[in-house]
């Protein structure tokens, strides 16, 4: 009883790592993604690597079921029951438009507006019950939405973040004639002032429910059918993990999920190895996700929009999206210039070079022509061979002929724009927060982006890059270093002169009671168990709020609340340290409160990764290939990556090869492995 | 600037290095802003322009649309300006409101900074942020009976803000004695110096790595590569003449409808938008500034080729005529506060002109009004309160499919406050927050729907304002649709509810507790003939109360009675 097996199931791949804590070793397995039901896949790429479940203590899963269900519009038919005037609220949005230019495009809410619901209830915003709510409506409702074919419910009432008793009794109404417990309630979603956001939240919350809970359901028995004993546990969007009954219950948290874990080794491998500050770049087929981690903690951002008006709103590692993949094609506009993306080859058709129908150059073309990506052996064990031939025609007639540029330069043209373009998503991330880039590590994971890494160095002038020892398999790692996590959250809206300390501190304690009672009823142990308290708070008149970070102990599982004088000074300095100044007279105003009730997991020693054999360089060079960099053809040395031994120094140009990920070190750069298994790379001359 | 050629992909490189400087100054300014309009709704915008004819070199993504065509006239006034004066020097920044200079309204604070390297001047960056006050007689200048600018706001012409890098604190005394809101006012002016600076900076690091004379050059390129985009986009229409003509209800003081007409002729690779037959200026603040026009027809044609981009060689093969002293380019002091209705207009009529030349290319009318409404009244404790918003309607149908419902202006992309934070800060219940039925324009593909508001006062003494438009005249629909509803507003009293003669216009009506007041506003135009609408769709609409059912039979035809849907 002895293992840990994380699980990502990415839009490709399913990546498995299993770690042995007896042995103290790890093995990492690839599988294509099964669809539509991704456990198939899930089970196979664990059973490559255990044959026996009962030996395991936990399996940690990070999720693209929820993100595929929002994408694709799979989940569930559902209604929705809403205060009188207001069902159209989720269809009409913050009154946005899909793109700034042109004015096309639309929007369809999950819930068509015969399923959308009305009625009589009014709660105000001091909380005060205006119009108390009818039952025999709501009954009346939740039966024609049952005979509608509803599969769940959602109870979206107006200011029910500031009062929840209507909405309590309207879900109460209908838990009682509801044959399932797919039944969500705006207020005990989302605690929190906004309704669009609220109701978008908790609406999309019921449209995953039947679809999430029966993959996890279905996942779980067969996990214990094959004689596994150990606790069974999801990836949440915030970076934390949840046991499955509260995944069923809030499959909105998992919307990010898979990214999230991805981001969470990322900045724990980065921290290990003596760099705490990391920017993380995930290169996929369509796309390039670039996440920020100041002092080893990841940036949380409040929420996000799946698509075009599907808002989410939980806390999510603030991951920012660029469309330059591998996939992305490069073309030559009308006024004869060179863009890549955003149309993507992804990877069906993908590439020019898989022969699988695609006739446009993409950027992981432009690698293939230059000698960067090995032709006879492609990564994911899919193809036996790519068609180099194809790839550079291709860049010859869309990218070539155009600027007048020969095969070469065109596909170190194609490699140019789509480098700047990461760079520039890099500036951005760092520069937005008032961060300097140089003073950050670069870690590219993913299958694609070890081939960028010197140009993000040279590119944006930060110092060094970390390529981990299993980049194509980060996330699935990230799920077993991730904590136990629950985020709470409740609209207070006061001035903090009007505050009333009790009860502040009796939810905040409300908050940590059902946090630690999650915690408890996982059966996990944990190594420490953590509160943090944060206001969003603003000056009276700003609508823009800051996080104020509260020092309130828990002692015993009881709360000291802090005094309003502590508040203040905590508010002082937050804002100062987020606009270099405070305001004179300015009065105060706490809008919600949040709280994160986390049980820190116990954390695998890195070291277990590192290389262990007793080969030198020598042994892990496999030859020499031809790779053009700049504007010449190099003769470059190729190593098996996971047989160099630690300590290993190795100057550019080269290029580092295993299963799933090329790494390249270009001319001038200069390549380490460290005590880990991570290869740091630096200029030459920094890399004594 | 100079003429030398640049390979293609440094060109590629520098284009993207160049637009992410002025996203990051965008991205400064809306993290350093006090103000929500610039914070939350992006009310801003920064750029870098031509040295000799600020020109619009590029310009940040994410600031309001209106921006994209409007800059480069504030540029262009503190050129003249300092060639007037005769002492421009690095690290002078001008800094001015005025409308009639520089485009849109007085609310609008510009600063202009010119970019010297090597001792030679190179180019010019701007910022641009609408502050939540500048003086002026109503609060946020917003003044619906404006006869003269200097009703709407103090009125500050191009001045020194810094010279040779110094701040000049006496401009800065000015500037704070004549705002209600000096600490935000102080805010937004520190983020939009920081922006300049950042811009700055980044052009240093940018010239120094690739040298003047290749920036200089990537940008001549640009401009270049602009104009021929845009005249293969024009090219590719057929040769002709299209007028369109539409009305505004009228300018707040008389009710006369006013004219707005457009004709758009193509010959070969050039267009010429002529506004000619268009109303004269008017007393109201419906006026706007002959930058303010040309700003207009960039963004309609924007809209038209969304790939465009924010350069001014787009617009060289453009040709604008304004007639002298209209609407579209009244002279000082004229007011101009309602600008935003006449451009909707403006944008209305091009649509409805290039739809005839390019039915591939162009949706229908969006609902055409910002319905500026605001509440106010005093709390029972004596504390006055004022909610201020704009409100949504409709897209157009287009070539694609139906018009989104509830969308916001073509000119702005600032989204609408939740219910729950104007009834958590005022007095009132929205009754309905919803779709409009029966509001969108017919057509294959029909506009999407306006809204109904309606706000109940909850308490004593409130007054209530508005500014809107499309009352009399509804947004119109292109290809054959047929236009949509009108905008509606009504408002409760004793003896039961009333709507202002002025239809859309309305100015301190007094509201007591309970009474309501109902705002309808238009969906968009439709595209094409309505009786090609797939019956399954009208069927549908029908289903969902999007359509009435007699509605649908009197415009879409009784086959939609047949499916099964």
């Amino acid at each position: 009883m002895s293992k840990m097996i994380g699980v990502d199931v990415g839009g490709t791949f399913t990546d498995v790592f299993v770690l042995d804590e007896a042995t103290g070793t790890a093995q990492v397995a690839k599988v294509p993604t099964s669809r539509p039901d991704q456990s198939g896949g899930f089970l196979e790429g664990i059973g490559r690597q255990v044959d026996d479940l009962s030996t395991v203590t936990a399996v940690i899963h990070g999720t693209t079921a929820g993100t595929n269900a929002l994408l694709e519009r799979k989940g569930a038919r559902i209604g929705i029951i809403t205060t009188q005037g207001l069902r159209d609220v989720l269809e009409m949005r913050r009154r946005d438009r899909p793109q700034t230019w042109g004015l096309r495009g639309n929007f369809e809410p999950v819930v068509t507006r015969d399923l959308r619901k009305e009625v009589p209830e009014r709660t105000l915003a001091d909380g005060s019950i205006h119009t108390p709510v009818d039952l025999d409506a709501v009954r009346k409702a939740a039966n024609e939405l049952l005979d509608a074919g509803c599969a769940a419910v959602a109870i979206l009432f107006a200011n029910a973040y500031a009062n929840a008793d209507n909405e309590a009794k309207a879900a109460a109404a209908v838990r009682e004639i509801w044959p399932n417990p797919h039944v969500s309630c705006s207020s005990e979603i989302l605690p929190e002032i906004r309704e669009y956001e609220r109701f978008s939240t908790t609406a999309l919350n019921a449209y995953l429910q039947p679809e999430v809970s029966g993959y996890l359901d279905r996942l779980d028995n067969a996990l214990r059918d094959g004689g596994f004993g150990g606790e069974f546990m999801i990836v949440q969007s915030n970076g934390g993990v949840m046991d499955t009954d509260t995944a069923c219950r809030l499959p909105i948290r998992t919307a990010l999920s898979g990214p999230a874990a991805g981001v969470i080794a990322a900045g724990y491998i980065a921290d290990t190895a003596g760099f705490p500050d990391v920017i993380t770049g995930d290169m996929g087929g369509t796309s390039f996700d670039v996440s920020l981690i100041a002092d080893a903690k990841s940036v949380l951002s409040p929420q996000t929009s799946i698509d075009f008006g599907m808002v989410v709103r939980t806390p999510m590692i603030e991951i920012t999206t660029i469309g330059a993949g591998g996939g992305s094609i490069a073309w030559v506009d009308k006024g004869g210039l060179l863009n890549i993306g955003p149309e993507s080859a992804g990877s069906t058709p993908g590439p020019v070079a898989y022969g699988q129908g695609n006739t446009r150059p993409t950027v992981t073309d432009a690698n293939i022509v230059l000698g960067r990506i090995d032709p006879d052996n492609p990564i994911g064990g899919k193809l036996s061979k790519l068609d180099v031939e194809a790839a550079a025609a291709a860049i010859d007639k869309h990218v070539g002929e155009p600027l007048s540029l020969g095969t070469y330069e065109a596909a170190e043209a194609i490699l140019k724009v789509a480098n700047s373009r990461m760079a520039g998503a890099i500036r951005l991330v760092s520069i937005e927060r008032g961060f300097d880039p140089k003073r950050f590590a670069f870690m590219p994971f993913g299958g694609g982006g070890a081939l960028h890494t010197g140009a993000m160095l040279i590119e944006v002038g930060i110092g060094r890059a970390i390529v981990p020892r299993y980049p194509g398999v980060t996330s699935a790692l990230g799920c077993v270093i991730a904590d136990m996590r629950q985020d709470f959250v409740q609209t207070i809206n006061a001035l903090t002169s009007a505050i009333e300390s009790r009860s502040l501190a009796d939810i905040m304690q409300r908050h940590v009671d059902e946090g630690m009672r999650l915690l408890d009823a996982s059966g996990t142990t944990f190594d420490a168990r953590d509160t943090v308290f944060e206001l969003d708070m603003a000056y009276v008149g700003q609508t823009h709020t800051v996080a104020v970070p509260l020092p309130v102990t828990v002692t015993g599982g009881k709360v000291v609340p802090p005094t309003i004088e502590e508040i203040d000074r905590a508010f002082d300095k937050a804002y100062h340290d987020t606009y270099g100044r405070l305001l004179n007279k300015g009065t105060r105003r706490v809008m919600n409160l949040r709280t994160s009730v986390i049980g820190r997991r116990p954390k695998f020693d890195l070291t277990t990764l590192a290389p262990s054999g007793t080969g030198t360089m020598e042994d892990a060079r496999t030859g020499t290939r031809q790779v053009h960099f700049g504007n010449a053809w190099h003769e470059t040395a190729i190593y098996n990556r996971l047989e160099l031994p630690v300590g290993s120094r190795i100057d550019g140009p080269a290029i580092l090869v295993q299963p799933d990920t090329t790494v390249l070190i270009e001319p001038g750069l200069s390549g380490r492995a460290d005590d880990y298994g991570n290869t740091i790379i630096t200029r030459v001359e920094e890399n004594a | 600037m100079t003429d030398q050629t640049i390979d293609p992909i440094t060109l590629a490189v520098l284009a993207g290095r160049m637009e992410q400087i002025t996203d990051e100054m965008d991205a400064t300014l809306f993290r350093a802003a006090f103000n929500p309009i610039i914070a939350e709704a992006h009310d801003a915008s920064h750029g870098l322009y031509h040295a000799e004819t600020g020109d619009t070199l590029v310009q940040g993504k994410s600031g309001l649309p209106i921006f994209v065509g409007v800059m480069s006239f504030a540029v262009k006034a503190v050129i003249e300006k300092a060639a007037a004066d005769g002492d421009l020097a690095d690290g002078d920044i001008y800094i001015f409101n005025d409308a009639h200079l520089g485009g849109t309204h007085l609310s609008d604070m510009r600063l202009v900074r010119p970019y010297f390297r090597d001792g030679k001047l190179f180019c010019y960056l701007a910022s641009v942020g609408h502050w939540h006050d500048v003086g002026g007689a109503v609060p946020g200048n917003y003044n619906p009976a404006a006869t003269e600018a200097f009703q709407e706001a103090f009125i500050l012409p191009p001045v020194r803000i810094a010279r040779k890098g110094v701040l000049q604190q006496d401009i800065i005394d000015i500037l704070m004695r004549n705002t209600r809101l000096p600490q935000s006012a102080m805010g937004d002016l520190n983020g939009q110096l920081g922006a300049l600076d950042l811009g700055a900076r980044r052009l240093d690091e940018l010239l120094g790595e690739y040298g003047s004379k290749t920036v200089a050059a990537a940008l001549d390129a640009l401009a270049n590569r602009a104009e021929t985009l845009m005249r293969s986009e024009v090219e590719a229409l057929p040769d002709g003449r299209w007028e369109a003509e539409d009305f505004l209800d009228n300018d707040g003081i008389t009710d006369t409808p006013l004219p707005i007409k457009v004709a758009l002729e193509i010959d070969g690779d050039r267009m010429i938008l002529d506004f000619e037959g268009t109303a004269p200026a008017t007393a109201g603040p419906v006026n706007i500034a002959l930058p303010t026009a040309v700003a207009c027809c960039y963004v309609a044609i924007k809209h038209i080729f969304p790939d465009l981009p924010a350069n001014a060689g787009v617009m060289r093969p453009v040709e604008i005529r304004v007639p002298e002293k209209s609407l579209l380019s009244a002279e000082f002091p004229a007011p101009v506060g309602g600008y935003t209705e006449t451009i909707l207009r403006m944008i209305d009529v091009i649509f409805s002109a290039a739809s005839q030349a390019a039915p591939d290319k162009v949706v229908a009318n969006a609902y055409g009004t910002i319905n500026a409404l605001s509440i106010a009244g005093k709390r029972s404790n004596g504390q006055p309160w004022v909610m201020f918003s704009f409100y949504g309607g409709g897209h157009g149908g287009s070539p694609e499919g139906d018009g989104l419902n509830h969308g916001n202006a073509p000119i702005s992309t600032a989204t609408i406050p939740p219910l729950e934070i104007l009834e958590a800060a005022y007095p009132v219940m929205f009754r309905q927050w919803a779709l409009r039925p029966d509001s969108a324009g017919a057509g294959t593909h029909r506009g999407g729907l306006g809204a109904t508001y309606e706000i109940e006062v909850l308490e004593e003494q409130a007054e209530a304002f508005l500014f809107g438009e499309r009352g009399r005249f509804a947004p119109q629909g292109v290809v054959g649709g047929a236009p949509a509803a009108t905008n509606i507003f009504e408002y409760e009293q004793d003896d039961g509810w009333h709507q202002p003669p002025m239809t859309s216009k309305m100015r301190g009506i007094k509201l007591k507790k309970g009474q309501r007041v109902k705002l309808m506003t238009p969906g968009g135009g439709g595209y094409g003939t309505p009786l090609e609408r797939d019956p399954k769709a009208v069927a549908r609409d029908v289903a969902l109360g999007y359509v009435t059912a007699e509605a649908a039979t009197e415009t879409y035809g009784t086959a939609w009675q047949e499916t099964d849907q």
